[in-house]
């Protein structure tokens, strides 16, 4: 089976600096990454080298994962996706690994992100990483049995989970004789009104301060990778909703991309445009709905309600133009599901002057607030370095004062046409990201302004009819049609075979889709990068020496989905 | 490409006023007070319905509980073609065909049982593209209620369209 379609021509011009690489195979492939393909021994040489030499400074580990290829000689490969912030040039390192010893020296000692995504790793696919510190099952519960992402894993395959034992971390039954104060263990979650999702956290407390704390995840797991394995490519749209559902539509469209590039076509103007529209006003509400929890979190109920307010008119425009309110399933591959309605200008006009109203009284209500203020400014603060090494992106790293925003550094979409600022700010605590999404808000609704004053007229969807459903009018009269119609719901999209990653800017940070396909009408394999799952593994770490409700102040200000988190 | 251009939007303390809680607290008081005085005399702004007296309306695009059309002659313009099975995401669509004993034209299908398990169901409008007949549409009924699972499993006889289409409180439909 072929992986990738690659550009053989020309040399590629990382290689020379990575170490071994005349007997290592190095190519550009179709979506721009430098493509590694490396032998587990030289593995940590690589990738050491890929972080540290400076031609090479790639200091974002955005992804782990493998794939499962029982008809390759050597079954598995582990996959990572890198990129270098100031160089801006993209890496991906296949490392294939024998059936009867899956197993490869963990990365966890170059990028500290690479532990939860390490561990993802072994729940799903069954690769071990030697000399990870942690590597126990992270999104299955401890007592599943086999790896679901397996190929030889039925998907039909139901069982009941009888044991009811909870995760108990080690630390807390060691005895530490250097704490004089009372020492005690807190439970959070994973059903508690604090954590806006099911997710758990074990604390250790030292009096009022915690000095340890672990999460578990997985709660709302549904293997969503493993069910898009077995459905077409266009019903994966329906999931995709449901990874980060307070801005369903930037998933949609980040996927329908992804699918789009691998097919080798572009949805029309005007559907890129109403794409830009509606997945800026879905990342008004996600802030929205981000920072009203923050705010209830540390007590201040009423800008709750007040960021509610413009968010349910958001919801109705959506629901206008898809039919649906919170699970939009508006994108198509190829552009949108339907024509907008006729008074969609007029709604967002409308909406560009109701929203911001709301984003200033909020601003008054809170921003120089000093009670507000002491609840979060110095809680849960995070070097830039520190927020890079754990994989951090988004609002949350633009917090710490790197300006990583997606659609700035590799524009989709026609975002290097829009005029908006980036905004960051310094110390990189709950109160800069607060500050950072209240910004955020404004700057979209600055794109969607743009947007709308140049809205191009035409058609939403290809009329390429390998991709996209004929319109229905034609497929009532027109035979070739129909034909197209029934092969397109029987056989799937015929995606060609190979692999790429593709990322968009979430609401959370990049929201990367890596894709493979055989040539079928279903995806072979597709791996999500969830943003807010990079940032979540770091959340213990920020806790030491925190209290309990600054834990809870410092967790709604990270924005933690748990759909995205768990999928 | 454009350079990225950037804002900063850190907001060091500024001077006494903040201090003394007083300025930004009598500025909160003032932004609460204008939201509570309006809307109490003037212009109300209240985003809040009294449900379920008082319903929002939703758009002609909702998409809510099933309906299978009928051909005017009251039977099922269904043909059992398994389209909207094969689309449907959450594979909540089972359909079991037959001949239609009353075909005008020879080996008709018509549907014997065409079940959709609503507990399933994601409402993504899947089948309802996927329908080459029109046999599928939806209405904008999304607030029903069971009590046991396979109350929930609805067959034809609740998914078959009654009375006249225009009377059915359509929602998402084809020639959109």
């Amino acid at each position: 089976m072929t992986v990738s379609s690659p550009d053989t021509a020309t040399p590629n011009p990382l290689a020379r600096f990575i170490p071994g690489s005349q007997d290592l195979k190095v190519i550009t492939a179709s979506d721009g990454f430098t493509e590694i393909t490396v032998d587990r021994s030289r593995l940590i040489g690589v990738l050491r080298a890929l972080r540290d030499r400076p031609e090479l400074d790639c200091n974002l580990l955005l992804d782990v994962c493998g794939v499962d290829y029982p008809m390759n000689e050597q079954r598995f490969e582990v996959v990572y996706h890198l990129t270098s912030l100031a160089k801006g040039h993209r890496v991906r390192v296949r490392v294939p690994i024998d059936e009867d010893d899956p197993r490869v020296p963990t990365a966890y000692g170059i990028w500290k992100a690479a532990d939860w995504f390490e561990r993802e790793t072994w729940d799903l696919m069954g690769i071990r990483f030697d000399g990870h510190p942690n590597l126990r099952r992270i999104l299955t519960h401890e007592a599943f049995q086999g790896h679901a992402l397996r190929k030889d894993y039925d998907p039909e395959k139901r069982w009941v989970l009888t044991e009811a034992e909870t995760f108990v971390p080690d630390w807390v039954t060691e005895a530490d004789d250097e704490e004089d104060f009372e020492t005690q263990i807190i439970n959070i979650g994973p059903s508690h009104p604090a954590t806006h999702g099911t997710l758990r956290i074990v604390a250790r407390l030292d009096g009022e301060v915690i000095t340890r704390a672990e999460c578990e995840i997985g709660y709302l797991h549904r293997c969503f990778e493993k069910m898009s394995e077995t459905h077409g490519w266009a019903e994966v749209i329906p999931y995709t909703d449901r990874l980060n559902y307070c801005s369903s539509m930037i998933n949609g469209v980040g996927y329908a991309l992804a699918v789009e590039h691998m097919l080798g076509i572009e949805a029309p103007p005007r559907a890129q445009v109403v794409r830009v529209i509606l997945s800026e006003f879905s990342r008004i509400m996600d802030h929205a709905v981000c920072l009203g929890a923050t705010l209830v979190d540390v007590g201040a109920l009423t800008n709750f309600w007040y960021f509610f307010q413009p968010r349910e008119e958001i919801y109705t425009l959506l629901e206008s133009c898809a039919g649906g309110r919170l699970t939009v399933s508006y994108a198509r591959i190829g552009g949108l599901a339907h024509e907008v309605p006729a008074d969609f200008e007029d709604q967002v006009r409308y909406l560009l002057g109701y929203i911001p109203k709301f984003v200033d009284d909020v601003d008054k209500l809170v921003s120089t607030n000093r009670i507000f203020r002491g609840r979060t400014e110095g809680i849960g603060a995070i070097s830039a370095e520190d927020a890079l090494a754990w994989g951090w992106t988004g609002p949350c790293l633009r917090a710490c004062g790197v300006p990583y925003d997606l659609r700035r550094a590799r524009p989709y979409l026609g975002y290097e046409n829009y005029d908006f600022d980036v905004p960051v700010a310094s110390t990189g605590d709950s109160y800069a990201r607060y500050l950072v999404r209240l910004e955020e808000m404004r700057q979209s609704l600055r794109i969607i302004e743009q947007a709308i004053d140049n809205l191009p007229g035409g058609p939403v969807i290809t009329d390429n009819h390998h991709a996209a459903l004929p319109p229905k009018s034609k497929v009532y009269s027109e035979m070739e049609a129909l034909i197209w119609h029934f092969k397109l719901i029987y056989e799937g999209i015929k995606v060609p075979a190979g692999s790429a990653y593709l990322a968009t800017e979430g609401a959370n940070g990049e929201l990367g889709y890596y894709l493979v396909s055989d040539g079928g009408g279903k995806p072979y394999r597709i791996k999500v990068r969830p943003p807010c799952f990079a940032i979540f593994q770091a959340y213990p770490h920020l806790l030491d020496g925190h209290l309990v409700p600054d834990a809870i102040a410092i967790l709604s200000s990270l924005n933690i989905i748990a759909g995205e988190l768990d999928r | 490409m454009r350079p990225v251009t950037t804002v900063n939007v850190d907001r060091p303390r500024r001077g006494l006023g903040e201090w003394i809680y007083l300025g930004p607290i009598v500025k909160g008081l003032a932004v609460t007070l204008r939201h509570f005085l309006r809307n109490f005399f003037g212009q109300r702004d209240v985003a809040t319905i009294q449900y379920p007296e008082e319903v929002r309306q939703y758009s002609e695009r909702m998409r809510g509980r099933h309906i299978l059309t009928t051909k005017e002659d009251g039977s099922l313009r269904c043909v059992a073609c398994y389209m909207c099975e094969t689309a449907c995401p959450a594979d909540c669509i089972t359909i079991v065909a037959e001949e239609d004993p009353e075909a005008t034209v020879e080996w008709e299908k018509l549907p014997v049982s065409f079940e959709i398990d609503l507990l399933r169901c994601v409402f993504c409008g899947f089948c309802v593209d996927a329908c080459p007949k029109q046999a599928l549409v939806m209405s904008r009924k999304h607030d029903f209620v069971f009590t046991t699972r396979e109350e929930a499993i609805v067959g034809i006889d609740e998914l078959k369209q009654k009375g006249p289409i225009e009377e059915q409180d359509l929602g998402y439909r084809p020639y959109y």
